[in-house]
């Protein structure tokens, strides 16, 4: 073995493949691979918040559905109280209208009553005045009646 | 040596020679083995191109296949130093993995069949071709003198001028034996580099070396070859990982305030 110029040749050679691999090498792989654990890191994180938030959901989801779920029974159970209520006071409304109508009736047929028995008792004093009339053979005139009356007869309708 | 390679049955001795010669180009400078240099600069730089590329291209959510590789590797390399550097460096951890890729890169030649890459260089008219760069102790104590100043530095650095002095020679028999002191911290100092770039090489060589004897038996070659070649996956890799390892240890050792 003999050493010659080589040696510093060599010397020379392995201090720039050095450098360069400092320069333009090294750092770049460096850089990647730090951004890479960064992002898988960043990616886990993101993965892991992604979970509880699905769990917070999901939570979220089964409170809301029961929520609503006691709601719309609540609502149904309401509705149908309020269906009772409406047909019981329609009864009531009901019966208040048949009795109104029934009372109506009844004061219509004392009324027709009425003006029937009035109408009678005038036909009937007509038909006494024209038999008085054919009795006595002459009209019975205003100035009779008069007289007729304030002599005090004891003819006198029927009370009711 | 002539440019044509001799048959291996022909002649051991020669062919096993051959294959040990560097393709050498003498300049004023010194001696320049291009082999290794032009081995291990194909190698590095297109390691470095594909793993720009890919960290270029690279995406947070899709990675592909080379993409999933060179993270991995990254990773790895990122790990150990983790567990082993405790103070803060931009630059331990690209060293540590420069230092894993490329060696190891530069091992694997040492799994291609021994002839490959020097015919293919002789034909282009290198006269020898040592084709491992990690065999030539040029590269690896370039490696570890480099590792070696970078321990230096860092000591410096972190403990102050003082402070590495104070380590040199006060250590560990106190002031007064600082002369003993010293020599010892010397040793162990030096024993770092010297060391770490031997037993890259040592690995290395007698990989390559018993690859060679292998190739000189003819149709046997294959019954030895591939155990040998299984088990030297093993050691490329291994060898790769302890030169990182003790790369980041001894810059660990060296940024340690006691």
């Amino acid at each position: 073995m003999d050493i010659n110029a080589t040696l510093v040749g060599q010397m020379i050679t392995f201090a720039l493949f050095v450098w360069f691999t400092m320069k333009f090498v090294w750092p770049v792989l460096e850089k990647i691979l730090k951004d890479r654990q960064q992002k898988i890191s960043e990616g886990l994180a993101a993965a892991e918040r992604g979970h509880k938030e699905l769990e917070i959901a999901q939570k979220y989801a089964i409170q809301h559905i029961h929520e609503a779920r006691s709601k719309a029974v609540d609502a149904i159970e309401q509705a149908k109280k309020q269906a009772a209520f409406i047909i019981e006071q329609a009864k009531i409304e009901a019966l208040k209208e048949r009795e109104q109508i029934v009372s109506l009736g009844h004061e219509e047929i004392k009324q027709e009553r009425r003006v029937a028995k009035e109408q009678l008792q005038n036909e009937v004093v007509n038909i006494a005045i024209a038999s008085a009339e054919k009795l006595l053979g002459r009209v019975i005139t205003e100035a009779d009646h008069k007289a007729f009356l304030n002599a005090e007869t004891k003819f006198r309708a029927p009370e009711e | 040596m002539s440019n044509n390679l001799p048959e291996p049955p022909l002649d051991a001795a020669s062919y096993i020679h051959h294959h040990l010669e560097h393709w050498e180009w003498k300049t004023h400078l010194g001696t320049f083995n291009l082999d290794t240099l032009l081995v291990s600069w194909v190698i590095g730089i297109t390691f470095l191109l594909i793993f720009r590329w890919v960290a270029k291209r690279a995406t947070i959510e899709t990675p592909g296949l080379l993409q999933n590789f060179v993270e991995l590797l990254y990773e790895f390399v990122q790990k150990q130093v983790k567990e082993t550097f405790h103070g803060r460096s931009r630059l331990i951890a690209p060293l540590a993995l420069t230092i894993f890729v490329w060696v190891f890169l530069m091992n694997f030649v040492d799994l291609l069949p021994v002839d490959i890459l020097p015919k293919t260089a002789g034909l282009l008219g290198a006269s020898h071709f040592k084709a491992v760069p990690t065999t030539d102790p040029n590269l690896t104590l370039g490696m570890s003198l480099s590792v070696f100043f970078l321990i230096l530095f860092y000591s410096i650095s972190i403990k102050g001028v003082g402070g590495f002095l104070k380590e040199l020679t006060c250590k560990p028999f106190g002031g007064y034996l600082f002369v003993v002191n010293l020599a010892l911290k010397l040793i162990e100092e030096l024993a770092k580099p010297l060391s770490l770039g031997l037993r890259l090489f040592g690995n290395l060589y007698a990989g390559e070396l018993i690859f060679i004897l292998i190739a000189l038996l003819g149709y046997w070659q294959w019954f030895l070859g591939v155990p040998w070649a299984i088990f030297h996956i093993l050691v490329i890799t291994i060898q790769a990982f302890i030169f990182m390892m003790l790369t980041i240890v001894y810059l660990s050792l060296a940024s340690e305030d006691h």
